[in-house]
């Protein structure tokens, strides 16, 4: 078992594909694939990831580029906003009868 | 990738605990979550299988594509073999965050250690076998789908969610071309018949051996991988194809097949699993031909691989030479 994303000898590198559905939208991680390099990543792209049009632009990194947090969902990370509930509007008792608030 | 601060050691029990949770709370599981080996097995078994399954099954339909009668047919039928590879590789993709690598899985299958759907070890004899693999085949193939786009392993579902949009295309355009023919000559009627009197039962056997005879099902559906039995998919596909064949003029070749008003559902008879059981041993009538077919493209292919990767090595090279000028020249 190796880490996801660490080249094996002789196989293409794996690379993250991210795709704009539209104008006006982010691009959204799609899934994963193997290229020899960064162009073939993106041609390779099309192939298996915009057969329909979902597409009108495409993002390629090599996974083993990413780095991210850590996967533990309890992790502290992301405890400094767990308890700031004074952050969303909810908090703020308005009177029903004022409008547009 | 790469993780800017390892969990802290928590023991395992804790691990375990926060895992039952999730799949308690009909969340997902995501790659690099703790989750049992056993589950990490389970995965990597099916989602390989699979994967494999969509890549064993461009060979049957792809024999036809020289052959189809028109340009529409094939530009049809490539786009569909051209679909299939495409959720191999979705699925291959899905299966690699489980730890597991491409070549690694390739190499389980060229050596029969890995699975892939039996439904594949039969034979295309006749054109109108395109048009039933789409209707049957892949009707089966959805009424198994459909439902793991909500499975408990994240990259599985999701590789799901976009397969199951792209199979609709599959089996109307198999379902077009059936009627076509039953719209023809008594002769391609007849061809139409013949072949789904072979595929029938073939179909019918893709949902898996009947749950009393199932080990794994109880522990896959404990687990939310699976979330009805091979049972319940199979009656799912007899009552939702058996309109469809009245419909289209055919019959299905099962005696015991009739209405039950009681349970609101068709009985039908029990495929042979003598025969499934054969084929999946390696005894079915193309199993040999699809594994060599499969060895060849993937050793042939070998040179292709390393010339991509020496290519964009020396591209490397050349690029980093030529910065370095650069660098000396300003």
């Amino acid at each position: 078992m190796s880490e996801p994303g660490t080249p094996v000898s002789g196989e293409w590198p794996l690379y993250e594909v991210f795709v704009r559905g539209k104008r006006g939208l982010n691009h959204v991680h799609v899934g994963s694939l193997h290229a020899p390099d960064d162009d073939m990543a993106v041609r390779h792209a099309r192939d298996v990831y915009t057969r329909r049009n979902e597409g009108v632009s495409i993002w390629v990194v090599r996974s083993s580029a990413i780095t991210a947090s850590s996967p533990d969902e309890k992790d502290p990370m992301f405890a400094p906003s767990g308890d700031k509930v004074y952050r969303h509007p909810t908090f703020y008792d308005i009177p029903a009868d004022v409008p547009h608030i | 990738m790469s993780v800017t601060a390892e969990p802290q050691s928590v023991p395992e029990s804790a691990l375990e605990e926060q895992f039952e949770a999730t799949i308690a709370r009909k969340d997902r599981i995501e790659p690099r979550d703790w989750m049992p080996e056993a589950y990490r097995r389970t995965l990597v078994r099916q989602v390989a299988q699979h994967a494999h399954s969509e890549i064993i099954g461009m060979q049957p339909e792809g024999a036809w594509i020289g052959r189809a009668p028109s340009l529409r047919r094939k530009a049809i039928l490539l786009a569909k073999v051209q679909d299939e590879a495409g959720h191999g590789l979705y699925l291959y993709s899905a299966a690699e965050t489980l730890g597991v690598s491409r070549a690694e899985l390739t190499e389980l299958l060229v050596t029969g250690r890995q699975k892939y759907s039996s439904i594949f070890n039969y034979p295309t004899l006749s054109y109108a076998d395109v048009g039933t693999i789409g209707w049957l085949v892949d009707g089966a193939a959805i009424c198994n789908q459909v439902p793991l786009c909500r499975t408990s392993y994240g990259p599985y579902g999701r590789a799901m969610i976009r397969i199951c949009k792209e199979e609709s295309f599959h089996q109307r355009q198999g379902y077009e071309l059936l009627r076509t023919m039953m719209q023809g000559t008594d002769a391609q009627r007849a061809m139409v018949q013949e072949s789904v009197d072979r595929f029938w039962w073939p179909s019918l056997m893709m949902f898996g051996p009947p749950d009393d005879a199932s080990p794994n099902t109880a522990r896959s559906m404990a687990w939310g991988v699976k979330t009805h039995t091979n049972d319940e998919l199979r009656q799912r596909f007899v009552d939702m194809t058996v309109p469809q064949a009245e419909a289209l003029g055919v019959t299905l070749p099962d005696p015991d097949l009739a209405w039950n008003e009681e349970r609101g559902s068709y009985d039908f008879g029990q495929p042979d699993w003598d025969e499934l059981w054969a084929v999946v041993a390696g005894d079915g009538p193309c199993n040999a031909q699809r594994l060599a077919h499969r060895t060849r493209a993937w050793r042939e292919g070998a040179w292709v691989r390393e010339a991509a990767l020496a290519y964009a090595e020396r591209e490397r090279a050349e690029r980093s030479e030529q910065a370095e000028h650069t660098e000396e020249a300003g």
